[in-house]
């Protein structure tokens, strides 16, 4: 079962942080990293820049809408992401609780949701 | 063999919820399971009258259950997803009996689950551990039946799409994990015992709801904790009869007759208590009893020893830091002969914002002032008490004694 860990922290709380403790935190997150990937929960994940650097692009009436920022303004903003494999939901928030940001913010756990299968399309009059 | 109606309810309450926590596990889907149970009672009622009850019901009804529900399945076109289930052959069924009784633990700590909102996981726990229909749960909690029903469906697809697990859990696990149920089932409790002194509108008690379930958990996970909840339930269900006087109006613990309080409960709550202190360390709901028990063993308020009370409070706050038990604890000590000590200790912590919007932190302080002779203080607290106050009998409760201030009687 996959899971994704959506990493949410106050970038004011990293703003404020020394150099060396920044420094820490990721060395703390690569580590986590390489656990994570050793007992085969970790699948994919990324860290991102900051809130600041966002575009959100929304197509309307087919025309595209670019923006400046984020599709929503909230307290924390979204930091990253991890996808893990957990055999279930209890398995998956005791691995997100040791995702180290889950100090300083907040992780959302949410089972991913599978696509259907390709719809194949019939051409009436041709050989499936 | 009858085929009254009797019989089947008979059948359907002996039955009915150890095979749909069953049902629930070979299934892997709370609403498959519940259809397939309802077919394997209709195929009940159908055949043993003919071919005889058979020698073990409940695995009888599993089993047939269990078709059903594959059966089902097969027809769905959502089949593939649930193409694992259509392996296991009858006899992988493990229907043992301790399997079986542990699928009601499985049930409860699913239902319990902290991923659920609280309002969910009470209404789960009262529609599937205790057998109630969606209507009873619905009038027993104040709401609408199809609000509860949405709440309920809601909870049921995140158990399946988040694949909260259906599992007792392990030893290790389990410290973390009891609390969890435990909370659930005293929230239940509560939620009865709160109501018991308003107009009584429902045949459902929850808290005797909530005391089945905790005797079946402590049947199932003998644990001091669970121990310690069934003898605080015991111990405060002991003072019911008392708890409201002949016109419905509120009575509190010192004003009490207690040749009303049921001796019978209080000894039953007495023995849980003993077992769970014999379990240490005493966890939170065994210090709570604990604090119950010295009130039930005055037999006039004035001999409350305040002094273990206090003892008591101390180990919890020390233990359990919460603001609602730096108020009791700060209550227990002025009543133990520091009034002073008890009000300055309530000041330290009036700010705090669970406590400043909460009523019964300005009736307790305004209970200390009264006791002082500060009528002016108790007055105000009184009144910022009723600004804050929602229930009609502490309402009434908290004008009653304003209007004594004004008017001694």
């Amino acid at each position: 079962m996959k899971y994704v860990a959506l990493v949410y922290y106050q970038e004011q709380i990293i703003n404020a942080m020394s150099e060396q403790a920044w420094h820490d935190l990721n060395q703390e997150c690569v580590a986590g990293v390489e656990r994570l990937s050793t007992n085969g929960h970790y699948l994919a994940g990324q860290a991102l820049q900051p809130v600041e650097t966002a575009t959100t692009v929304r197509v309307r009436d087919d025309e595209t809408l670019i923006s400046d920022g984020p599709f929503a303004e909230t307290k924390e903003q979204l930091a990253g992401f991890y996808l893990l494999e957990a055999h279930d939901l209890n398995e998956a928030l005791q691995l997100a609780s040791r995702i180290p940001p889950a100090r300083l913010g907040s992780i959302e756990v949410r089972p991913v949701r599978e696509l259907p299968p390709k719809a194949h399309k019939t051409v009436i009059g041709e050989q499936p | 063999m009858s085929t009254e109606p009797s019989y089947v309810d008979d059948l359907y309450r002996e039955h009915s919820r150890r095979v749909q926590a069953t049902l629930i596990r070979l299934l892997g889907d709370f609403e498959l399971a519940e259809e397939a149970m309802q077919d394997a009672f209709v195929a009940a009622v159908q055949q043993w009258p003919v071919n005889g009850k058979p020698d073990n019901p409940t695995a009888w009804l599993i089993r047939t259950g269990y078709h059903c529900g594959i059966d089902q399945i097969r027809q769905r076109s959502t089949a593939r997803r649930r193409a694992h289930l259509l392996l296991p052959t009858d006899e992988a069924l493990d229907l043992e009996p301790t399997t079986i009784e542990d699928d009601a633990l499985r049930l409860l700590f699913t239902c319990c689950h902290p991923s659920l909102s609280m309002e969910a996981r009470i209404a789960l726990t009262l529609r599937e551990m205790c057998g109630l229909t969606t209507e009873q749960v619905a009038s027993a909690l104040l709401m609408k039946p199809t609000t509860l029903a949405q709440r309920i469906v809601r909870a049921k697809r995140k158990i399946r799409d988040a694949h909260i697990p259906y599992a007792v859990p392990t030893q290790e696990e389990l410290p973390e994990r009891l609390p969890d149920v435990l909370q659930v089932i005293y929230l239940v409790f509560n939620e009865g015992y709160s109501r018991s002194t308003g107009v009584s509108v429902v045949d459902i008690s929850l808290t005797q709801e909530a005391m089945r379930l905790g005797n079946e958990l402590a049947r199932l996970l003998p644990q001091g904790e669970v121990f310690g909840l069934m003898a605080l339930m015991l111990l405060n269900d002991a003072r019911r009869d008392a708890r409201q006087d002949s016109e419905g109006e509120l009575v509190t613990l010192d004003a009490q007759d207690r040749r009303l309080w049921r001796q019978e409960d209080i000894q039953v709550g007495i023995a849980w208590l003993e077992q769970a202190l014999a379990l240490t360390p005493a966890g939170y709901y065994t210090l709570q009893a604990s604090i119950a028990a010295v009130h039930a063993q005055a037999s006039h308020a004035e001999q409350t020893d305040w002094g273990r009370i206090v003892r008591l409070y101390d180990a919890l706050c020390r233990r359990f830091p919460s603001p609602i038990l730096a108020l009791n604890r700060a209550v227990a000590i002025a009543m133990n002969g520091a009034p002073d000590t008890g009000l300055k200790l309530l000041d330290d912590i009036a700010h705090h914002p669970q406590l400043s919007r909460y009523h019964l932190f300005h009736a307790a302080k305004a209970d200390l002032l009264r006791r002082q002779g500060q009528h002016e203080a108790a007055r105000s607290a009184y009144q910022q008490a009723l600004l804050l106050v929602t229930l009609d009998p502490e309402k009434r409760f908290l004008n009653r004694r304003l209007a004594e201030l004004e008017n001694p009687p």
